[in-house]
């Protein structure tokens, strides 16, 4: 059992009058006082209520506050559907290389041409990766990526002067999707899953018609599984004139393996930070890359990098038909730098043992908990497997207790209540960066957890007791907002 | 294989115990007409070293601002990054962890965003800020999404001194719901109060003005507030908070919701991202806002803890209800901020505002000195300010990279009517040595 960690501030209470931490310069031009220099009604009269900290107390205070995070650099963390594999160290030092960290978004064509490159590559490669032909790197993530992948799709109906206003998407998708559609201006239509976790492909006929713009799908599924009638799925999608997106979240079981435009897709998107070991960061930033079929090519977000044998690297802005920007500039550029530094270290090979050893951890955890806990579906799993606390559900004890009581046991806990037609689910996603011991060490918990929900659930309930908190009370959290820090509350 | 630890003889043992005979078989449920049947077509696994000689290699191409003085802005700054925030940030507790789904493994990183909302929300002079969104012009396009939602009406009046990259985003958001921007023309740099005036109508969700805007002029945000409110519309202000400790915040002159971004904050200018998406409104808003929102509350010992709230509002849980597609915010962006605002504190924000502004104006009185060149609007400015030039920008520019100079962001790109147009940015971090040589550099240019 770890010590329980007995820190309790927040920067504003370690405040003192007077102290600092920042270094600034003497003022080294002629000037006024220059709270002269605007017109009095912009000076700000009285000074926001921040810290005054020296440079050991910010130190020590992070520092101590980041002991209370469970990550992949010290826990396994097997979080379902979103891909917690290793983030190699050099991909940090590449981003921090000053022509890329320090480059600004505006600096002429000529004095970017690094980033411009590299750009240029990353797209290319990964247009190669998912069998598209064109790859916009603005999306700041994945939800971005879905918006600017529902946008063109719009925009392309409406370039053959068709106004649909549906999209269909499956029960097991991610609340994204819906979402995504939604702000995209269409209505979503949710289809059934069939028994075996996949596309019921009767529903899918029934609901295909001319109002439909495009269908949207996971592949592999959120229950880990590939949609094996793909090909079956796309023709009677593209028959109507229906387009076929695919969310490429689950895209770490797949490289080297299949394209998603051998499959028929004419969109699918990327989460560089789930497949391409960019950072998570505790919540982003992520990074969500397009990737479309040619015929969506005019709708591309602008500005597009182009490649010209003459003046080498550029950004194309004269795209009379695209569906505009994204964010303010070019994509989360940081985060493309260290998915290039990935795919360059990886190979060819290296990718498709990536996603084989997705699937083999994946497929060994089931083999090791389907004694204990009731498979979602049956046969082999992709990367992540997906199992029912229903069985525990009996004994009093839910997915969220079991969830706790792994922090105990020293792990992050999976994705639990999705996808949402599992009940008491736990998906459970090891990536292939773990070691069969790590992953027989996380079994062993699970399993352990079995028996005592049999003979101590009283333990489960209590759980955790090792973390730096204890369960929290969400209730109190949404009835009473306390949102922001206030002096003496 | 690098990054995988399985060996050879531990695949074979865990496929044995799976019961299957390979990889292969495990793949089962891909068809065969599905698989791709060649290696992928990436260059070769390239060794550390190599990689890192490569990269380097393109790196040396770009124009960093360690090697060239900057002086583009436009919405990225080159602001001083304390070299605390670099080394924090990359422990791997922070760094590699993901969304607080569970509170009790996550309070680092709960914490952190609480101070974030906190530092926000008195910089805007606001009530409650969010967890974060992905860039300003992001969080300026949800800001017109929510006033839409509040007043259920559809037209906004977009003042033209909104930086013209924002803008674009905006027009994207507002293609799906079928809002309208109505533009705003502006009076010698500032909005155009009177057409304000006009543009305003019972149809309009928003009033929406940069503060300082895109050219660096300081807008009259009481009476953009004022003419909003009399119509019932909000106001939305775009705002840049490593200015707000100087300047007076928006949350004091009427604006509803603040969005800005927040680069400046100790986030590094990469090529233009990641940036830091700000999003902070109005108490009796909240509830409409877009993005994670952290909070208060008690475990169950009594003792203070923190934990996503207010989640009703979010797609995991409302889906195609939900206020925003939004999954992630930039949590990591929003640490570096936390912590550049902690080492600034309180004076040090008000410093770096004395020092642009004062290096600002006199850079703006240096290069306005040189002949031919003029300042472009006689409003009040901040840090940024247009120029004149005798000459295309875009020559200009391209000379003075000779002399390591970034010189500015030529504005025909974005106004076709200003094709001698120069913006140009003053950080805390120029010198009077870079500002006199850029002067001199100029004078050479134009001449």
């Amino acid at each position: 059992m770890e010590a329980k960690p007995s820190y309790d501030k927040l920067i504003f209470e370690l405040s003192a009058p007077g102290r600092f931490a920042h270094s600034l310069p003497d003022l080294d031009v002629p000037s006024a006082d220059p709270a002269t220099l605007v017109p009095a009604q912009f000076v700000r009269a009285t000074p926001p209520a921040l810290p005054e900290v020296s440079e050991v107390d910010v130190v020590r205070h992070y520092s101590r506050l980041s002991l209370m995070n469970y990550g992949v650099d010290t826990h396994f963390y097997p979080l379902g559907s979103c891909t917690m594999k290793y983030n190699p160290k050099i991909n940090e030092d590449m981003a921090r290389l000053p022509g890329f960290a320090r480059l600004h978004p505006l600096a002429p064509a000529a004095a970017s041409q690094g980033a411009l490159q590299l750009m240029w590559e990353l797209a290319r490669d990964l247009a190669e990766i998912s069998g598209m032909d064109h790859v916009s790197l603005q999306p700041a993530a994945g939800a971005q990526g879905e918006f600017a992948g529902v946008l063109m799709i719009r925009a392309w109906h409406l370039s053959r002067g068709e106004r649909r206003h549906k999209v269909l998407i499956p029960d097991s998708a991610h609340g994204t999707n819906p979402a995504t559609t939604a702000q995209a201006g269409y209505q979503v239509v949710q289809l059934k899953s069939d028994e075996a976790g996949e596309v019921d492909l009767a529903d899918l006929e029934r609901h295909l018609d001319e109002d439909v713009a495009a269908f949207m799908i996971t592949q592999p599924n959120t229950l880990g599984l590939f949609e094996s009638r793909i090909h079956q799925i796309t023709e009677m999608c593209h028959a109507k004139g229906v387009q076929v997106y695919m969310d490429g979240a689950n895209f770490n079981a797949i490289l080297g393996i299949t394209r998603p435009g051998d499959l028929g897709f004419d969109v699918c998107h990327f989460n560089l930070h789930k497949t391409f070991t960019t950072p998570h960061g505790g919540g982003g930033p992520g990074s969500g890359p397009v990737g479309i079929k040619a015929h969506l090519a005019p709708f591309l977000p602008t500005p597009v990098v182009v490649k010209d044998g003459d003046t080498g690297y550029s950004l194309d802005w004269n795209r009379a038909q695209s569906i505009g920007k994204l964010q303010a500039f070019w994509g989360n550029f940081g985060m493309l730098v260290r998915a290039y530094t990935y795919i360059r270290t990886m190979g060819p090979d290296g990718l498709r043992s990536v996603s084989e050893n997705a699937v083999l951890n994946a497929n060994y955890i089931l083999k090791r908990l389907e004694g204990d806990y009731d498979r979602a579906t049956a046969g082999p799993c992709m990367h992540e497997c997906v199992v029912s606390a229903r069985r525990q559900k009996k004994l009093g004890v839910s997915a969220t207790d079991i969830a706790k009581r792994l922090l105990d046991l020293g792990f992050y806990a999976p994705t639990t209540y999705f996808p949402l037609i599992v009940e008491e689910a736990l998906m459970i996603e090891p990536t292939e960066t773990e070691s069969k011991e790590t992953l027989d060490q996380f079994c062993d918990a699970m399993i352990q957890i079995a028996r005592e929900a049999e003979t101590n659930p009283h333990l489960l309930h209590e759980a955790p007791v090792t973390t730096s908190v204890r369960r929290l009370d969400q209730t109190l959290a949404a009835r009473q907002p306390v949102l922001r820090w206030n002096a003496g509350a | 294989m690098r990054y995988i630890s399985n060996t050879p003889a531990q695949q074979k043992e865990m496929l044995g115990r799976i019961g299957a005979a390979s990889i292969e078989a495990l793949l089962a449920n891909v068809p065969a007409k599905a698989r791709l049947s060649r290696p992928l077509g990436l260059p070769a696994a390239m060794a550390e070293a190599d990689l890192v000689r490569h990269l380097r290699a393109l790196a040396a191409k770009d124009a960093s601002a360690d090697d060239y003085s900057c002086f583009l802005g436009a919405g990225s700054y080159d602001h001083l990054v304390p070299s605390p925030i670099n080394h924090l940030i990359s422990r791997g507790e922070f760094f590699t962890a993901y969304t607080p789904y569970q509170p009790e493994a996550s309070q680092g990183t709960l914490r952190t965003i609480f101070e974030y909302q906190t530092m926000m929300a008195e910089l805007t002079g606001m009530d409650v800020a969010n967890a974060s969104i992905y860039d300003g012009a992001s969080s300026l396009a949800e800001a017109v999404l929510m006033a839409h939602a509040v007043t259920g009406r559809n037209e906004t009046a977009f003042s033209r001194g909104i930086n013209p990259l924002y803008g674009q985003v905006v027009e994207t958001y507002c293609e799906g719901p079928d809002l309208r921007l109505k533009r705003v023309a502006l009076a010698d740099g500032v909005t155009d109060l009177d057409a304000l005036r006009r543009a305003v109508t019972d149809r309009t969700a928003a009033v929406v003005v940069q503060y300082p805007n895109f050219f660096g002029c300081l807008e009259d945000l009481r009476e953009a507030g004022e003419i909003a409110h009399a119509k019932g519309a909000l106001l939305v202000v775009a705002a840049d908070p490593v200015n707000l400790g100087f300047l007076t915040p928006p949350g004091a002159l009427g604006a509803d919701i603040v969005v800005g971004e927040g680069q400046g904050l100790g986030v590094p200018m990469s090529y233009g991202g990641p940036n830091l998406g700000v999003f902070a409104c109005r108490a009796e808003l909240v509830r409409r806002m877009p993005g994670r929102l952290v909070g208060a509350t008690v475990d169950r010992d009594g003792h203070r803890g923190f934990v996503l709230t207010l989640q009703t509002r979010e797609q995991h849980i409302r889906r195609e209800k939900a206020t925003s597609n939004i999954c992630t915010n930039v949590a990591l962006c929003a640490l570096m901020a936390t912590i550049y605002v902690s080492i600034m504190g309180k004076q040090g924000l008000r410093r770096v505002g004395e020092l642009a502004t004062a290096k600002a104006h006199y850079a703006a009185a240096r290069l306005a000195e040189v002949p031919g060149v003029q300042l472009r609007h006689r409003a009040p400015f901040f840090k940024e300010f247009a120029l004149e030039l005798p000459k295309a920008p875009e020559r200009v520019v391209k000379r003075l990279l000779r002399d390591r100079i970034l010189a500015g962001v030529p504005l025909k790109a974005f106004d076709r009517g200003a094709k001698n147009a120069l913006l140009v940015a003053v950080t805390e971090r120029r010198t009077k040595d870079e500002i006199d040589a850029y002067a001199a550099a100029l004078a050479a240019a134009v001449a």
